[in-house]
């Protein structure tokens, strides 16, 4: 399967617009540095400002947005390829919703305020039950339809736990500050977040990379690829581990960022071979980039409140989605 | 060579006994249609046959070794099965459908070999859709996509064949082109098991008829032992019309038994 199942220029052309999005987001913020000033810095040197501003800022939140972007294009192309649903996106498991409502209760009852690592922790606990109520609800079951539902309830359960906080929060601005997280961002994040989410997004990623094969197999339907060698259930498994591990993670350092993980497989499959498993790489750089930029783009937009990632993505993607729907059309 | 015995075999779905008690022996190199009336439990047992659903009871050996036993991986190099309808998923190329039968021959992380692209070529000749190469599997014809999905169990290269209703959504000549091909790969040395409708074809081409009813089989046998009028109107509820034409059987069903 080696030749032809990319565009010839789709892993390199996104490998450069991952790197280029990288280093714009060291150059570019709300302060301007002069790029001497900056390299000087890279280089291992610079003055104190410089240095604090790019390796305390920018660098982590580069990192964050590009393992954030990666986990959730990933997590879209998988979650597409296993449930056969172009519809698909990485929250449709209930994984994302848990772990923010993880998060809200732990801004909800102060603990962020106690320790700045207490809201991630309780965000990956939140997407950890998630999958362990998947577990338990969709049983040994292998259609995909059972997880799918039973994604939506966990999903429905945990939404209205986040209205039930903002609903009984104690004044307007214990709910400001759950609805802000809730927008998604990557501000003010620092090493630590990076080494919550690297881990999460390192075995979760890896987990959906490798299982391209199972993916190939469902497009004759769950019998067709049983019959062509697939352990069903062994692959839900590893489905469900990788998406609640990563996501989990994603969702504990930035909050909810929508489409990304709807978007990013769309774009790249018409440069593919449209099998699943050619989608899955295009799609962890795309998303990389996609959110990378999105990020930049926060900064560089003026306004009075720094806008919101989550509020960004939807704003530019949805659109750029359409569009590219529209000339698609023909093949859904 | 695989042969494939099912022993004193059972299979649930539910609360309903779709297949009750039924014992074969189904060596190489014969095609074996299974034909019965819809919800005899045709699909189930060839179903049972892979190992895609459990017994109740009983047990199936492919060469001496229980299905239960095996992993998935095993049986799908021995046996390519071509499940019923055209379930695609996704718009993928016809080449590439078809290389999803090599899927059960690659280790974890290998790649398609020379070996496996002459194989997937070989598979497309034989179910003659070599012109279709370039062309997106979803856009086809009924017809055309049907012998893609043919070509895909061809290219697993497994020394059995199970198919359920090949036949469905083909013309007459791809009908007759699809029970060649089955009935070469037969003589060739393969198990073939198919799932048929057309009494005529299953008369002409099989080598031997499974009969079901009600999840039992109730005939087993060389065809024209088995469709007989009497066994025509108590299973099926029809009279037919049951003639030769030199060595070609032709059966008609005529109308209902009253």
């Amino acid at each position: 399967m080696s030749a032809g199942r990319y565009h010839p220029l789709l892993i390199p052309g996104l490998a450069l617009i991952v790197v280029g999005a990288a280093f714009a987001s060291i150059f570019l913020g709300a302060v301007t540095i002069s790029p001497t000033r900056i390299w000087a810095v890279l280089t291992g040197g610079g003055d104190m400002i410089a240095r604090t501003i790019i390796l305390d800022l920018r660098l982590p939140r580069m990192l964050l947005g590009l393992l954030v972007g990666a986990m959730l294009g990933v997590a879209g192309a998988a979650l597409q390829g296993y449930l056969r649903n172009p519809l698909a996106e990485p929250s449709v498991l209930g994984a994302s919703n848990s772990a923010a409502l993880g998060a809200v209760c732990a801004l909800y009852f102060g603990l962020s305020e106690l320790h700045p690592l207490a809201l991630p922790l309780l965000a990956i606990l939140g997407g950890a039950i998630a999958i362990l109520t998947l577990f338990l609800l969709s049983g040994s079951a292998e259609s995909p339809l059972t997880l799918i539902l039973a994604g939506i309830a966990v999903s429905t359960l945990a939404g209205a736990g986040i209205s039930l906080a903002l609903n009984l929060s104690p004044n307007p601005f214990a709910a400001m500050e759950i609805m802000s997280w809730l927008l998604g961002s990557l501000e003010n994040r620092s090493y630590d977040h990076v080494w919550i989410a690297l881990p999460c997004v390192i075995v979760g990623a890896a987990l959906l990379l490798a299982d391209g094969r199972t993916l190939d197999a469902l497009t004759l339907g769950e019998e067709g690829a049983q019959a062509l060698g697939v352990n069903l259930s062994a692959a839900r498994l590893r489905m469900m581990l990788g998406v609640a591990i990563g996501v989990g993670g994603a969702v504990a350092v930035s909050g909810s960022i929508g489409f990304i993980g709807l978007i990013v497989p769309h774009l790249v499959r018409p440069l593919t071979d449209r099998s699943p498993s050619a989608v899955l790489l295009p799609s962890l750089l795309g998303g990389a980039a996609l959110l990378t930029l999105a990020d930049i783009g926060v900064r560089l937009i003026p306004s009075t409140n720094e806008l919101k990632l989550g509020v960004v993505t939807a704003l530019l993607g949805v659109p750029v989605f359409l569009v590219h729907l529209m000339r698609e059309r023909r093949l859904w | 060579m695989v042969t494939i015995v099912a022993e004193g075999l059972s299979v649930r779905l539910g609360r309903h006994a779709a297949v009750r008690n039924v014992g074969v022996t189904m060596a190489p190199g014969t095609l074996v249609g299974v034909i019965g009336p819809n919800g005899a439990g045709k699909s189930t047992l060839i179903r049972a046959l892979l190992g895609l659903v459990k017994p109740e009871a009983g047990q199936v050996l492919i060469d001496g070794r229980n299905v239960a036993g095996l992993d998935r991986q095993s049986v799908a190099r021995s046996i390519a099965y071509l499940p019923q309808g055209q379930t695609l998923h996704w718009p993928l190329g016809v080449e590439r459908l078809v290389a999803l039968g090599r899927l059960p021959h690659l280790g974890p992380l290998s790649r398609l070999s020379a070996d496996d692209a002459a194989v997937i070529e070989a598979a497309m000749a034989r179910a003659d859709v070599l012109h279709l190469k370039g062309r997106v599997a979803t856009e086809l014809s009924g017809g055309e996509r049907a012998r893609v999905l043919l070509a895909r169990a061809l290219a697993v290269g497994a020394r059995a064949l199970i198919a359920d209703e090949p036949l469905a959504a083909l013309d007459p000549g791809h009908q007759i082109d699809v029970m060649d091909l089955l009935r070469a790969e037969a003589r060739d040395g393969a198990l073939v098991v198919t799932v048929l409708h057309d009494l005529s074809m299953a008369a002409r081409y099989c080598d031997r008829l499974l009969l079901m009813d009600d999840g039992a089989l109730v005939a087993d046998g060389a065809p024209m032992d088995v469709l007989t009028p009497d066994i025509l109107a108590r299973v099926y509820g029809v009279t037919a019309r049951i003639e030769r034409d030199g060595d070609v059987p032709l059966i008609l069903p005529m109308g209902r038994v009253r």
